[in-house]
């Protein structure tokens, strides 16, 4: 498998009128063609802010590390390299559609807009890929959609919308934001399918950004679990979910509810603040597993079994 | 098993909004159908889960049961009491025993107000102890949320999202409830902390041996704190049995997609075909017959030509589906 997109050592750091605050700090993973990569993470975790890094949507905030899109290097493209990665080989859909789209242009025209932008088609071509794309995202009647606004389409339908208008350049990875947290569960699941469906045809890398472990178990090839800006642990879903070797993935796959236990195994205390990072691990305060050693230093990302990357020294024990 | 609250026939429509080409067309003002003909007994001790999707009507039962919405037709009765019949002290004591908690316990307390204080304000207002017991008693109510005791002297905006949401719990506990309808209390909520809320009102219901109504569209977190559940689509209960076996053998189509839609934890078992397709209709208007027909995979011409009954049909529990028995 090619890889298209590859993050090494990626830290955010917002400056504040009340100091840093250390958002993302040391992320790194790689997504190839055909694959969905989930990020996992609780509020605050940073999963958000790794996927707004990676095309450097950020503004006023330092990025370090590596991001390497097909070999070339995304922290240093000049703004007109920049434009036309974004949108045109990489396809964002973002938790909110409404926020997203533009409540003022019909869905047609936000289409061809992207279409404008990243391709060489004529009006006519564009008015086809139009009608073609909302077909591929499952949105009947076409032809009347395209003359629509925003707020004609249902929260369901708007979200399939912003997918077409990510698909427009045929992008050869999609980032998706927490794409169904606002949803119903039934459209959730149609969402979900529709964009594995994508993968699967389209041969497109995706990666899935959720706080559901649910939506990465069915949805994902690979996961990768965060916790308070850092990178717990990644690997295949199976193997993860199945035998997680950092105390957090296992602490939050045990706080799901539907195990069939009388009482849910939760984690005592809260997420820590960013803007003083641990000098350990950040996952020590709250952790089962802690030993003297997780206060003193940070544990670094080390192979676990084949294909499976852990961060936490209590990983043996867990096995 | 005694019943406890009583609902029936419960009915509620809300005026829905008219844009100003349709005023000056004078055009009918839109109805969103929240609830319609709710029949449901909630048994003393026991968990009743209400689950459903946007729109279905779980919060506007939930406000109709705890007296914060009259019922345009329909009673709820209390200990064999109708609400809409009780005089200022009754409904004064109908409030001491059934208690709210809410999804955003930010918005439901008062920003201005200490914690202490608005403990201590339900404390008051129902006379459940003297007034020098009051502060004892706020503090017993806050190690029972396990909270610690300073947090009396602090104000909401002071706390994490799961700490306000036990401040919740605890103002609902202070006049010693006998039912509480929690509205999506964990929503909000991240998973970690929401399993600490969770086992916080597993412990104490039966500590305080409560009966809880738990609204939610979390199947997950239904089928584990639940005993018997209600499913409710676009106003009305489609389906209403005990929560192991309706997960079991779900008999109304809705249910079966529903549970089918949920994300399971075990990797790779989504197939390729959604569980149910199409989009949940408006409440402004519902279709006609049973409002799933037009989603459902088995549905026939009688579908759409009356609304089936909650009735039990041919298993054990209640389906409001004329196919539920073939």
């Amino acid at each position: 498998m090619s890889i298209l997109l590859d993050v090494a050592d990626l830290a955010v750091v917002f400056h504040t009128k009340r100091g840093k605050v250390h958002a993302v700090d040391g992320v790194g993973f790689s997504v190839g063609r055909g694959e969905v990569l989930g990020i996992v993470g609780e509020s605050g975790s940073g999963k958000s802010v790794t996927l707004r890094a990676i095309t450097r949507l950020l503004h006023g905030a330092e990025v370090t590390g590596r991001v390497t899109w097909q070999g070339e290097d995304v922290l240093a493209m000049d703004a007109e390299r920049l434009r036309r990665m974004r949108g045109g080989q990489i396809g964002m859909v973002f938790q909110e559609p409404m926020a997203a789209l533009n409540p003022v242009l019909p869905i047609g025209l936000q289409i061809t807009e992207a279409l404008v932008a990243h391709t060489d088609l004529d009006a006519a071509g564009r008015q086809k890929r139009a009608l073609e794309l909302l077909d591929l995202v499952g949105i009947a009647a076409g032809r009347t959609r395209l003359g629509q606004f925003p707020h004609e389409f249902s929260g369901g339908m708007r979200q399939r919308a912003m997918i077409a208008i990510a698909l427009a350049a045929n992008p050869a990875l999609l980032l998706a934001d927490e794409p169904t947290t606002a949803l119903d569960v039934t459209i959730q699941d149609q969402i979900l399918r529709l964009l594995r469906g994508l993968v699967d045809d389209l041969g497109m890398g995706l990666v899935l950004v959720t706080h559901d472990l649910g939506v990465i178990a069915e949805t994902c090839d690979r996961v990768a679990v965060m916790y308070a800006g850092r990178l717990c642990e990644t690997g295949a879903v199976a193997p993860v979910f199945a035998a997680p070797r950092h105390a957090y993935t296992k602490a939050l796959l045990g706080a799901m509810p539907g195990q069939g236990q009388d009482m849910l195994v939760a984690i005592p205390g809260m997420a820590p603040r960013l803007d003083t990072p641990a000098a350990g691990c950040a996952f020590a305060p709250r952790c089962g597993y802690r030993m003297p050693i997780c206060d003193a230093g940070r544990p670094l990302l080390r192979d676990v079994s084949p294909g499976q990357v852990s961060a936490c020294h209590a990983a043996e024990a867990l096995a | 098993m005694t019943i406890l609250m009583e609902a029936e026939g419960l009915t509620k429509h809300f005026p829905g909004r008219r844009g100003l080409i349709d005023m000056a067309r004078r055009a009918p003002r839109p109805v969103v159908q929240a609830l319609t003909e709710i029949n449901l007994d909630i048994r003393a001790g026991e968990t009743l889960g209400i689950v459903g999707e946007s729109g279905c009507g779980k919060s506007t039962l939930a406000r109709c049961l705890v007296g914060l919405h009259a019922p345009d037709r329909g009673t709820v009765r209390f200990a064999g009491a109708d609400l809409a019949g009780m005089t200022g002290t009754e409904r004064l004591g109908f409030h001491r025993q059934v208690q709210m908690i809410f999804q955003d316990p930010y918005g439901s307390l008062n920003p201005l107000m200490s914690v202490g204080d608005t403990l201590a304000e339900a404390l008051a207002v129902h006379n459940i102890v003297p007034k020098a017991a009051i502060a004892a008693r706020v503090g017993e109510l806050l190690a029972m949320v396990r909270l610690p005791p300073d947090a009396a002297g602090r104000r909401p905006h002071e706390f994490s999202g799961g700490q306000r949401q036990r401040i919740g719990i605890a103002r609902a506990l202070a006049v010693e409830p006998k039912i509480i309808v929690a509205d999506e209390p964990v929503s909000a909520l991240d998973v970690s902390v929401q399993a600490q809320i969770v086992n916080l009102l597993l412990e104490l219901r039966a500590r305080l041996g409560l009966t809880l109504v738990f609204i939610t569209h979390d199947l997950r977190l239904v089928r584990h704190m639940t005993q018997r559940v209600a499913v409710m689509y676009l106003g009305r209960v489609v389906e209403l049995g005990p929560t192991a076996d309706l997960f079991a053998t779900p008999r109304h189509p809705y249910t079966r997609a529903l549970l089918r839609a949920v994300p399971q934890l075990t990797p790779g078992l989504r197939g390729r075909d959604a569980a149910v397709r199409g989009e949940l209709p408006s409440p402004l208007a519902p279709p006609p017959g049973c409002a799933f027909h037009p989603r459902c995979g088995i549905a026939e011409a009688g579908c759409s030509a009356s609304v089936p009954a909650l009735e039990v049909r041919s298993g054990a529990w209640p389906v409001a589906c004329l196919l539920a028995g073939s």
